[in-house]
């Protein structure tokens, strides 16, 4: 199978003479304007060949599994029914593969490539990417053979459907893991010594000022601190764990071939993570850099309608939605005109006259290198929150919306600077999944999982949390609990593996944990 | 052959499984009741796809652009997410029977009796402008420029004459084909209910498509009766509402009509179907009822099915008279639909044999 995907990318798939004088062309500009990019191999395609690449996520060699082709069917239909198709997909590897429609225009393929360079580039140099494999093309390849081995062994649907059963898990790790280290692992040592000090939390004095600054009650609240605190770290696991599926991989007992499919799951689930946390970055970054150079340098005159054409599709807003692109893109022009202006620093902050700051221009000229510098460190949250200003939120009509039950519509609900930022980060915070923190493994000693959900004014759709839990019940083979709140109530969900009941409390009464960040 | 292929065969194959898990559902709902217009029917499935642990509808968003932003619609509602599977009337015949284990339909008799079909297959000198044939007209006009030595190759215009010009045209091809035509015999008399009707209906939809997965051209003829019987159009059948009193042999009569004027048994394998409550109105109707069956309307068929509602007014007693009548005659086929939930089971009593 490796072989034909071998085929599949680097024989006879060359582009035509024109589209490869192109690439050269737009290669030395975007060099020129100090990209820096792995080398990029494109790849002709049928609708047909690159449907399927999509449905694979980008990567042609990924392992067998139906839902691939419950995706590739709907990309068949909505292509064939002209509702959407499929410009540009390149991936996150070394060197970079991209891969163009054969029946687009010669100037869609232009736009495709010069777009194509900035996400090399962004790939390349974000700090968010670096622990990504750049090899992952082999791993995809790899997992595909585990896949099959275990097919062959233990039957297609058994192994299909433990896939499954981990995919609907995959949105529960931590994109951060990779960055930071989460805790310290607690030794035996550790609770040892705990143990042992018996001058827990005295704080030092003088002999005769002793009784006063530590009192009996002090003490007492001191040791009891200190006792609860030594109750967790013999629990398990010792503190909040947000990767879920890391720990069942961990920790669950399965067999062999279950964990080495889990494993699968879990390092592809890692692998795409940076791609959503810089979703917008990265598609503004790619967008910013096509238009800059398909209106400076590439386009012929015969060209333009249709790029324009093409780029306004793109770059659309509709009414109650973010596109990425154009958010994106837009806010790499902000960063990249204030930086120029020199609208930053202290004397621009302290300008309070909108006059004033609407001719501001110091001249400083540093938009360039500042993009350049932002691309590097940023991530879509950082990136939004430092950079998303109330001038730029003002001036591209930003609003929130909700959902009002009554009229069963969105609505517009603010325009408000502060109400906007919050609802953005927000959502940028969860990415449309929300936290899920394994708290406890040994629930009243019986070895149920407790899992909790920090609420933070979202409610988990219900009957997709019976199916996840279920899922996850089956993995652990205990029962598994989650608590969260619905309606503003709480309520704690446990699946044993065949139903789930509701409880309106929760197992642990106080907020279960608080997060650490070092 | 792309890679994908596979996994989305596996997909269809799961999809067909949750639709044969449902099968019944859909069998009793009469959702698709007369859906076979298109050749395609979309079948909603719940719960195919794979659940992430996700946020609900409580969503808020965040817009962008000016003017008047109206808002997004709010999709589906809220805990139905349902799938819209396209599956062809012939899947969903097959899946029937596989779920039914009924046998395949043998077509009777004459394997020779044939239907001629025109193809687009030929050309001719002559023809409608619309079937010109560019290719083969430019071809003739080229040939002959270049036989009459006109031809010049550094300006090769070529102009066509109007001998030049080929049109395509049909030939006429002979092709095997088994044809069959079920006759839909229905009793509308007061007796019958709106919900015995609706039995009755979505029994006589789903054999049809079970029948047409084994015909290439299946002629179906719909015929209604309480005293008088007549022959209506698919719709009228589906919909119709009549009373009265009833006379069985009515129905029978008119469909031997049908059957001599129009079907000559050579070449036609005959189906009739009969649903009533059994409630006929005299003995001696019935008499007359087994007395055409037993001279002619078995002896035609491949098959003769009798399918009783059970109904709080009617007697049922045309099933036992039938049943006396016929004791053990592989061709004539009893069933007695006690409920809706029973359609599947009648069904197989009535197609289980495969004659």
């Amino acid at each position: 199978m490796a072989v034909i995907s071998q085929r599949f990318l680097r024989d006879g798939r060359d582009l035509p003479p024109e589209l490869e004088t192109a690439r050269r062309e737009i290669e030395q500009l975007a060099r020129g304007y100090g990209l820096d990019f792995f080398d990029t191999v494109y790849v002709m395609c049928t609708y047909e060949e690159i449907n399927m690449v999509a449905a694979y996520g980008g990567f042609p060699v990924r392992y067998p599994h139906w839902r691939f082709g419950m995706d590739y069917l709907q990309m068949q239909k909505s292509y064939e029914f002209g509702l959407s198709k499929i410009y540009e997909m390149v991936i996150n590897t070394d060197p970079s593969y991209a891969y163009l429609m054969d029946c687009n225009l010669v100037v869609d393929q232009k736009l495709v490539m010069a777009h194509v360079y900035g996400h090399v580039d962004f790939f390349k140099n974000n700090a968010w990417f670096a622990p990504t494999n750049r090899k992952m093309l082999d791993q995809m390849a790899n997992h595909a053979v585990k896949v099959q081995q275990h097919m062959d062994r233990h039957g297609v649907s058994q192994v299909e459907q433990f896939l499954e059963m981990c995919v609907s898990l995959d949105n529960l790790i931590d994109p951060y893991a990779p960055y930071l280290v989460r805790q310290r692992t607690v030794t035996e040592d550790d609770i040892e010594r705990a143990s042992l000090d018996r001058t827990v939390g005295k704080l030092p004095a003088k002999d005769y000022m002793d009784p006063h600054i530590n009192p009996p009650e002090f003490l007492q609240a001191q040791r009891a601190r200190r006792e609860a605190d030594l109750a967790k770290m013999k629990g398990f696991p010792e503190s909040p764990e947000r990767d879920v599926l890391g720990f069942l991989l961990r920790h669950a007992p399965l067999e062999r071939w279950q964990q080495d499919l889990m494993r699968i799951v879990y390092d592809e689930a890692r692998y795409f993570a940076p791609q959503a946390m810089t979703k917008i970055m990265n598609e503004g970054w790619a967008s910013y850099w096509h238009t800059k150079m398909m209106t400076e340098h590439i386009l012929t005159d015969a060209e333009i309608v249709d790029y324009a054409d093409h780029n306004a599709g793109t770059m659309a807003t509709r009414p109650g939605q973010l596109n990425p692109y154009a958010l994106g893109v837009k806010l790499w022009r902000h960063i990249e005109e204030r930086w120029d202006k020199g609208r930053f620093g202290k004397a621009w902050m302290d300008c309070t006259d909108p006059l004033e700051q609407d001719r501001w221009n110091t001249g400083a000229g540093q938009g360039r290198a500042k993009i350049f510098e932002v691309r590097r460190t940023h991530n879509d949250i950082s990136f939004l929150d430092t950079f998303l200003t109330e001038d730029f939120v003002r001036h591209h009509g930003m609003f929130t919306t909700r959902y009002d039950k009554r009229t069963k519509q969105w609505v517009p609900d603010s325009t408000g600077f502060k109400e906007v930022k919050g609802q953005v980060l927000d959502m940028l915070a969860s990415r449309g999944a929300p936290r899920i923190y394994v708290v406890d493994a040994n629930v009243n000693g019986r070895h149920e999982l407790l899992l909790d959900h920090p609420h933070e004014g979202l409610d988990i759709q219900l009957d997709y949390a019976e199916r996840v839990l279920g899922n996850m019940a089956r993995i652990w083979t205990r029962p598994v609990h989650l608590q969260t709140f619905l309606e503003d109530r709480p309520i704690t969900l446990t699946h044993d593996g065949s139903t789930m009941e509701r409880t309106n409390a929760h197992v642990r009464g106080e907020p279960a944990f608080q997060e650490e960040d070092e | 052959m792309l890679r994908i292929d596979n996994d989305l065969g596996r997909f269809r194959d799961i999809v067909k499984g949750r639709v044969r898990r449902e099968l019944r559902k859909y069998m009793s709902s009469g959702e698709l009741l007369g859906k076979q217009g298109g050749r395609i029917v979309s079948v909603p499935l719940p719960r195919i796809g794979i659940p992430h642990l996700v946020y609900g509808d409580n969503k808020k968003g965040v817009g962008q652009g000016n003017g008047p932003g109206q808002g997004q619609q709010a999709g589906e509602d809220a805990g139905e997410h349902l799938l819209e599977v396209e599956i062809s009337v012939e899947e969903l015949a097959e899946l029937l029977g596989e779920e039914l284990e009924l046998p395949r339909i043998e077509p009777k008799g004459s394997k020779d009796a044939r239907t001629v079909r025109h193809k687009f297959k030929g050309i001719s000198q002559k023809g409608p402008e619309s079937l010109r044939h560019f290719r083969r007209t430019y071809r003739q006009a080229l040939r002959r420029t270049i036989a009459a030595g006109q031809y010049d190759p550094k300006r090769p215009v070529i102009v066509p004459h109007k001998d030049d010009v080929r049109y395509r045209s049909f030939v006429p091809e002979t092709e095997p084909r088994s044809a069959a035509v079920v006759l839909y015999m229905m009793d509308v008399s007061g007796s019958m209910g709106e919900q015995q009707k609706e039995i009755v209906r979505s029994e006589a939809f789903w054999i049809d498509m079970w029948i047409r997965h084994h015909y290439r051209d299946v002629d179906t003829r719909f015929l209604i009766h309480d005293a008088a019987a007549r022959e209506v159009d698919r719709d009228t059948f589906f919909r119709t509402r009549e009373s009265g009193g009833t006379l069985i042999s009515s129905a029978f009569k008119l469909a031997i009509q049908i059957i001599e004027n129009e079907y000559p048994l050579d070449d036609w394998n005959i189906y009739p179907f009969h649903f009533s409550d059994g409630d006929n109105w005299s003995q001696a109707d019935t008499r007359s009822c087994i007395e055409m069956l037993k001279t002619k309307l078995v002896p035609w068929s491949n098959q003769f099915s009798y399918g009783q509602v059970d109904s709080q007014y009617g007697s049922g007693q045309f099933y036992k008279d039938l049943r006396a009548a016929f004791p053990d005659d592989d061709k004539v086929v009893l069933s007695r639909i006690p409920d809706r939930d029973h359609i599947m089971e009648s069904i197989k009593e009535l197609l289980g044999r495969g004659n």
